[in-house]
Order: C-alpha cells, then structure tokens, then sequence
C-alpha cells in the first residue's frame, strides 16, 4: 500500500545546519497495516509523515502510495490518497466555518469544487451519522462554528474530516499530545475504531510506549533517521514496555560507541 | 450638510461600496493586503471609458472593466504565490505598473465622457429624475454585487476560498491548491474594484488616472466602519457591513467638508489626512479597549 525506497531528506542542506533528518528509510506496508512509530525527539518521525504527504520534496528516494508514484506530485494532489490529522487540533479544521461546512470541504477531499451549494441537503442527514458515531453529541451542534469547540472535540472532528473520503493512508501525527489525558484516550478510542471500520493502512506517531505496544499490529522505532526497530505479530505483541526502553538505551549507546572510536581514531 | 450633499454622499458611498466588498474579500477573508486597488480602480474607468468612446454599450463595457480588474489582481497574486514576492510588495508593484498602463489605454492622462451612452440612460428613460439615476443605478449594482458575493461564498468553491484565509494548511491537506485559490480570490477582488471604477468614471463624466490614489484607505475605513458599526456575526452580514460602512464613510466626509470651526474649514485635499487618521483610530481601538479593561 505504502513503498518507501531509500527515502533520503536533508534540511538546511550546505549550511553550517545541516541535519540528516530522513538517512534512507526503506519501507514497504502491506493494506491495512495500523503502525504505530516511537523515536526520540529529533528521530525523524514528523520529517517521515511530512515527507509522504509532501510538505516537502525529499532529496532522494521514492514514494508510491496505492501503486502510484507520488514522488514529485505536489502536497495538494497527494491529498487524494492521503487523509492526515496533525498534533495541533487548530490545524486540522477552520474555526470561522460551522461543523456542517468543515465537513462539506472534507468530503470534497480530492476532488474538483465547483459552483454547487457547499453544505447540501442530503449532506446534513450523513454528517449527523457520522458525528454521532463519535459520541460527544456534535450531531446535534452541526450549525455551530468550529472555533467554540473544545481541542479535544476539534480533534475528533479532525479524525472525522480526514477518513470522511476513505484515505488510502492515515498519517496520524502525535495527534492525540496536545490534549489532557482523559480526552487523548477518548480520541485514541475514537482513531482506533475509525481505523479498524475502515481497515485503513495507517501510521501513527506517539511518544507514549504503551500506546505503541497496544494499538496497531506493527511497531517502527526510529533513531537519527534509520528505522530501528520493525516489529510486528507475535514479537510485537510479547513486547513490553521495558524492552522498548532498553532498545532506546542500546540506541543511545550505540551512539556513544561511534563518538569514542571517532575521538580513539 | 444640505440634502443634496447628502444624496451624493450616499450614492458615492453604494458605487465606492462595490469596491469595499472587494477590499473586504483580500483583506479580511483571504488575509491578503492587497495595494493592487489603487490601480485597478482606475483601470476599470480607463478601460470603459475607452470602450464607451469607441461606441460600445455602457453595459458591456462594465464586463470588459471586470475582466481586466481580474487579470490586474491576478498578476499580484501570481506574484505573491508563485514568485514568493511579500503580498504587500508584490500589489505596490502591480499597482505601479498600472499607472503606466492605464496611461497607455486611455493614450493620456484622463478620457471625458461628455455626451456619451452611459448606463444611466435607460434608467433616466424609464422616469427616473436624472439627478437619482446614480443612486438607482449604483444601488442596484450594490445589491446585485452583495447578492453575488453571498452567493459565491456559499458554493463549494467559495468555501473553499473562506478556509483558504482562515486554514491554509487544512485546506492543502483536504487536496486544493491554496495558490490557485488565493489568485481567484485576488482576481475577483480586483474584478469588483474595476466594475466600482467604472461606474465612477461613467457617473463623473471622466476618467482619470489620478482617481485611484486613496483607494485601498478608503476601502479598509469602510470596512472597519462597518465592522464597529453593523458587526460581522455572519458572512452575509459582514458584507453588507462593507457597504454600510462605505456609505456612513461617504457621509461622515461629506459632514466634515461642510464643517465651519470660525474661520476654519476642511479642503478636499484634508480627506486623506482624516480618513489616514480614521483608520488608525480604528486599527489601534481595539488595542487600547483591551489594556484599559485588564486595568
């Protein structure tokens, strides 16, 4: 569903700044696949997701999403197979706009937007439906603007608007850290549910390792833009949270390694 | 102020709320300083006064004023978006070029419209005293201009357009291109601030190339105007505040030009000054609201 070849990207490339953020990522995700992605600030998982939704070109490499080659397409045309919801809920949807129109634009998504009514008739009775399967009760407040929503409730509206046109991928970025603890995990229900409904290859970034261990059938543990660790089915599900923090220290050493041998030489 | 005054100010204000509503769309919805108005007002009187010269109907020649009103706006926002030119910077440059261009349509400075078709002749033919065919005409082009406007912004495009302003990122991420939206939004701006021009060309008997210095301050003092004023709860209502806020703007100079303080009285060269002074009032007002209310 996803194939990633040799994905290289450089930021501030020439310059006294240069990072490495993506070293050649290669990855290939099978339909339906949910993977959940740690690594430490600084990994690479954000420059991994940006890089397919293409925010940015990346320096090398390809992407081909659904069998498509969607290297060089630009972030606005990759938006057809791609639904994305990111870690500011203010991103994801439009404050000045009701609930009724934030949906009407998401279920538009990839396609071409003519002089038709935004919000139409028919569309109301199915966007309530779909409100309600989230719970909160925002099928009955389809009129109100965005802005009066809560940051949790924006994300689940977010979680909605993005899997409303059935995404060929998810890309999901650490969207659940910028809430209190008891609506992240009522959102992490929400994403679960929405991503087991529609079996949607999806890719999750957390910083939460419990979270990594429990959601998803397969775990990407990143460090310094190389996949670390790729677990999935029976090793991933013997996985505890210490063994992800002795991978992370084995990282961290590893590291340590390499700068000793550098100063040595 | 004698009523007279007060008949043209409020018809001043109708023709030059067309041009508000369009400043109203870059500034406010798109979030795009727009500068580009100062030329393609008078764009839009050189072009229909050309084409009434020539022989073509007044009417049409309002669809031609619209047209290159789009194109001026859409060079800035092309500009802007493509070429990455600041949006300010990019609009005083259109705007520059402008002059150049309007000059070179009208082969001069100015163009008189003294005994020519103009769009005020069927209103007169239909009975209405000559000195009210401006408020008429200008009044129904105001409201076919608002009704549009409204209309437009509901449509999926126009949705589009709003959450382009508001989210640019939302926007790209649900599969728009927010450049192509931004020079649509900018075009038709432009496109209503040339159709103002023209009907202004067409109501003074001249068009000339002076006549656009002052227009974006003009614009953003009748939109804050009519933001204090009328409010902007919903679109339809922040539009009509536009033009409401244009003609109190009309009005509120009309008032000021008949003031007398002794031997004092405004020149028709102070407007700029005041309307400059307005709209810093405006602009800082709500500042200062806010850090007197913390106290």
């Amino acid at each position: 569903m996803i194939g990633l070849e040799g994905l290289v990207k450089y930021f501030h490339r020439g310059s006294v700044n240069e990072v490495l953020a993506l070293a050649g990522i290669d990855l290939q995700l099978a339909a339906g696949d949910f993977v959940t992605v740690i690594g430490s600030n600084g990994a690479g998982k954000s420059t991994l997701l940006n890089a397919i939704a293409g925010t940015f070109p990346v320096d090398s490499g390809r992407i081909v999403v659904a069998g498509e080659e969607i290297t060089n397409w630009p972030e606005h045309r990759r938006a057809r197979l791609i639904g994305r919801v990111f870690q500011n809920p203010l991103l994801g949807s439009c404050p000045s706009a009701t609930i009724e129109q934030n949906l009407a634009l998401a279920a538009l998504r990839g396609q071409t937007r003519g002089l038709a009514k935004g919000v139409k008739g028919r569309d109301r009775q199915r966007f309530g439906n779909e409100l309600a399967r989230l719970g909160l009760g925002l099928e009955k407040r389809l009129g109100d603007k965005v802005g009066l929503l809560s940051g949790g409730q924006r994300q689940a509206l977010t979680m909605l608007m993005a899997t409303l046109v059935r995404p060929e991928v998810l890309l999901l970025d650490e969207h659940i850290a910028a809430l209190d603890p008891k609506t992240s995990t009522q959102i992490l229900a929400i994403t679960a549910e929405i991503v087991a409904d529609g079996r949607l290859t999806t890719l999750m970034i957390t910083h939460n390792m419990q979270h990594a261990i429990s959601y998803g059938n397969r775990l990407l543990m990143l460090h310094q833009g190389k996949v670390l660790l790729d677990l999935s089915g029976p090793e991933k599900e013997r996985l505890t949270v210490q063994d992800l923090i002795e991978q992370f220290h084995h990282a961290a050493r590893g590291e340590e390694l390499a700068l000793d041998s550098l100063l040595l030489a | 102020m004698t009523f007279y005054a007060a008949v043209g100010a409020v018809e001043q204000g109708l023709v030059y709320g067309i041009m508000a509503i369009g400043v109203y769309l870059t500034f406010r919805i798109l979030d795009f300083p727009d500068l580009t108005v100062d030329g393609s007002l008078p764009l839009g009187a050189a072009i229909s006064a050309v084409a009434i010269t020539a022989g073509l109907n007044p009417y049409l020649s309002l669809l031609l004023a619209l047209l290159g009103g789009v194109l001026a706006g859409m060079v800035t926002a092309i500009l802007n978006t493509r070429f990455k030119i600041l949006h300010l910077l990019a609009s005083i440059l259109t705007m520059i070029a402008l002059y150049s261009v309007n000059i070179r349509i009208m082969a001069g400075p100015n163009i008189a419209l003294l005994g020519v078709a103009t769009v005020f002749d069927p209103v007169v033919r239909l009975g209405v005293p000559p000195h009210y065919a401006g408020l008429a005409v200008f009044a129904l082009f105001a409201g076919l201009v608002l009704a549009g406007i409204v209309w437009f912004l509901g449509t999926e495009l126009g949705q589009v357009v709003l959450a382009t302003g508001d989210n640019p990122q939302m926007v790209r991420s649900l599969g728009v291109d927010t450049r192509t939206i931004v020079v649509l939004g900018v075009g038709l701006s432009n496109g209503l601030v040339a159709l103002s021009g023209a009907l202004v060309a067409q109501n003074q008997g001249a068009a000339d190339v002076g006549m656009g210095i002052g227009t974006i301050i003009a614009g953003l003092a009748s939109v804050i105007i009519g933001e204090t004023l009328f409010g902007c709860r919903t679109m339809a209502r922040a539009f009509l505040a536009a033009l409401l806020g244009s003609i109190v703007y009309r009005l509120a100079i009309a008032f000021a030009l008949s003031l007398e303080i002794g031997a004092f009285r405004f020149n028709p060269s102070d407007l700029n000054l005041i309307t400059a002074l307005l709209v810093v009032a405006a602009l800082i007002a709500p500042n200062l609201k806010r850090r007197l209310m913390e106290r």
